[in-house]
């Protein structure tokens, strides 16, 4: 990479207070299992908030809430100042979502190059009429987008595996590949779910440069989930805190750390 | 020649994007062109040309057509033969109520009415699928072979009950009907063929292609992309169905020249054009044509070709023996190797490229 890393200042307080999503009230239930339990919280344009919890504590849910793949039976969810009850999963990338996975969701039998390709999908305007001919219009699309991800995949160091079908990498490469096809849809929320996890310690410090450097150059707001309270301390701007679906905690990382519940909540997880 | 890529350099993304990326492959093509153009029909005698290349070339536009629905978006269908059942009746239909208009324009026609129905029974797919979906085609199947049959105005009222494909020019020469020469027929269905492949070669290689995949791989991830599953699935079943339904006008127009669904249209046809695209390989156009190429050739080669080269089968002994082969084959590639044919030949190519040091 050549752009230098910035060293995360993750206490400091920010200054820009426009609030980009706010989720307000939130209760998600399956059946009797009360996954969300009346969950308010909010995020600013280009902070990174982390949310943590044990596991099973709703984090998951809440991201599938954000991105309209789950309804919460109670609260609202605004984003970009317009509230939209029952949004679809498509609708919410046409407004500018992305996600990562828990478990990596690559398309398995396409390149690296193809799935990140798929981001570009909302932003290829090209009717089925010219898809057909290969030439004119739709082709010179096709390379504007391309050149487009290509961009991507030098900034996050893929190039030589453009080429190789995704079901073939090894899982650490799979999880870049994925913030890689989230990047192409250019969003202004972007959810990670535990970018890091299963990662070794190498591949971990590059994910973090990463997503620093993405937040810091392209302005993205970012919302992730992390186990690795190392990682969330340095990383994030604020944190929340979920237990058993509830919020137990909200603030920056100092205070999160320094309250007394997160820490009888983290005492019963070994970490 | 050697099959190597070195010293082939791209210069831009329109040239790596190139579906032949390749000099070796565009040479390969275009002598496959050329003999197919030029060679078969100055050296191939008539039975070879109606009882070989004809049908091979049927299979084929079917086999891609079926490919796009099965091996690339993902979603299982049985219904293929009643699909192409549509295209035939729909020409059938065109051609006679408008006899004044090319027949190879009906043909291609009768696509979009293969289409519209190919949708119709597509609606189920956003909520089923796998063997559900599968099901819900073969559903499709019965009922359409069942208003073929049933429905005389299907076939024009005929006493036959069945299709009797009329005479019809192109240039002056016969290409339907008992007069036509295979020759003719041969040269409108192999244009046809080129061309629809090369459309379906550039809509999966495209973001449509793409948006198929992604549906298959990982319908969640690819909703979240912004990809609507309904739109993307109804989209599949309908140039699938096109390419279908333009087969089997051709089936019946420049192959059998007459016949009745039941014959036809059946579920035996559904099945082999599945068993092409499994054998062929899932997810490959050129797949395709080598899984048509050999359940449509295997029979004719093994009772004509096994005698010829002088071991005595009989007719009854080889269909065994097609039968067996086939079945075997189809067991063989659902374990070993999903992708079929279309994979062996990739790992033939990558270990032509590194040969002779196999790292
Ligand atoms: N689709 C579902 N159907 C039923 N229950 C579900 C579903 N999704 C989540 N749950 C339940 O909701 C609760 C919260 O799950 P969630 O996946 O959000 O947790 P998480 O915080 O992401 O945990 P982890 O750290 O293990 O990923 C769990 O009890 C889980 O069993
Ligand atoms: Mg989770």
């Amino acid at each position: 990479m050549n752009a230098p890393v910035k060293i995360p200042v993750g206490s400091a307080p920010l200054e820009r207070e426009e609030i980009l999503l706010a989720v307000e009230n939130v209760s998600l239930s399956f059946g009797g299992v009360k996954a969300i339990q009346d969950v308010s919280f909010d995020v600013r344009k280009g902070e990174i908030r982390a949310i943590i919890g044990p596991n099973g504590a709703g984090k998951t849910s809440m991201l599938n809430c954000i991105n309209g793949f789950y309804h919460p039976q109670q609260g609202r969810i605004t984003f970009k100042g317009r509230t939209r009850p029952r949004m679809r999963p498509h609708e919410a990338a046409s407004q500018g979502v992305a996600r990562t996975f828990q478990n990596v969701a690559l398309f398995k039998g396409m390149s690296t190059l193809d799935n990140i390709m798929v981001g570009r999908t909302l932003k290829m305007k090209e009717p089925f009429f010219w898809q057909l001919w290969r030439h004119g219009p739709a082709m010179r699309e096709e390379i504007r987008h391309r050149a487009v991800v290509e961009d991507i995949i030098d900034f996050l160091q893929i190039q030589h595996i453009r080429r190789t079908p995704v079901g073939k990498l090894p899982y650490g490469l799979q999880k870049r590949v994925e913030l890689a096809r989230a990047l192409a849809m250019e969003p202004d929320l972007l959810l990670l779910d535990e970018p890091m996890a299963g990662m070794n310690l190498e591949e971990k410090e590059d994910m973090c440069r990463f997503i620093l450097d993405v937040n810091n150059q392209f302005g993205t707001t970012i919302a992730l989930i992390e186990h690795d309270m190392g990682v969330v301390m340095d990383l994030s701007d604020r944190v929340v805190v979920l237990e058993y679906g509830r919020k137990i905690a909200d603030g920056t990382p100092a205070e999160v750390k320094a309250d007394s519940r997160v820490i009888d909540a983290y005492l019963g997880v070994a970490h | 020649m050697l099959y190597r890529e070195a010293g082939q350099y791209k210069t831009s993304y329109a040239a790596d994007m190139a579906i032949f990326p390749l000099r070796q492959d565009r040479i390969g093509l275009a002598a496959i062109l050329a003999i197919a153009f030029v060679a078969i029909p100055m050296t191939g005698n008539q039975f070879f040309l109606s009882s070989v290349m004809i049908p091979f070339l049927v299979f084929s536009l079917a086999a891609v057509g079926l490919n796009i629905l099965t091996g690339y978006t993902g979603l299982l269908s049985l219904g293929t033969g009643a699909f192409m059942g549509v295209g035939a009746y729909a020409c059938y239909k065109l051609a006679t109520a408008f006899p004044d208009v090319n027949i190879l324009v009906w043909i291609l026609c009768s696509g979009f009415f293969a289409a519209a129905i190919g949708v119709i029974f597509g609606l189920p797919s956003l909520r089923i699928k796998g063997f559900y979906l599968a099901v819900a085609t073969l559903a499709a199947q019965f009922f359409l072979q069942w208003s073929f049959v049933r429905i005389p105005w299907l076939y024009n009222y005929n006493a036959s009950g069945a299709i009797e494909v009329p005479t019809r020019t192109l240039f002056g020469l016969p290409l339907t009907g008992a007069t036509a020469s295979p020759e003719t027929r041969y040269f409108a269905l192999l244009v046809i063929v080129v061309a629809l492949t090369w459309i379906a070669s550039n809509l999966v290689h495209g973001r449509v292609g793409r948006m198929w995949m992604a549906v298959r791989d990982m319908d969640i991830a690819a909703e979240l992309m912004g990809i609507r599953l309904l739109h993307t699935k109804l989209l599949a079943f309908a140039v699938s169905s096109f390419f279908c339904g333009v087969a089997g006008a051709c089936m019946m127009f420049l192959w059998y020249g007459g016949g009745e669904a039941n014959d036809l249209f059946n579920i035996n046809l559904s099945f082999n054009i599945l068993f092409m695209v499994i054998i062929g390989g899932l997810g490959s156009l050129i797949g395709s044509f080598m899984g048509a190429a050999f359940i449509s050739i295997l029979p004719t080669a093994l009772k004509f070709g096994l005698p010829a080269i002088g071991i005595p089968i009989a007719g009854a002994t080889a269909e065994h023996v097609n039968l067996l082969l086939v079945g075997g084959l189809i067991i063989f590639f659902l374990i070993v190797e999903p992708h079929g044919l279309a994979r062996l030949w990739q790992i033939l190519k990558q270990k032509l490229r590194v040969w002779p040091f196999p790292y």
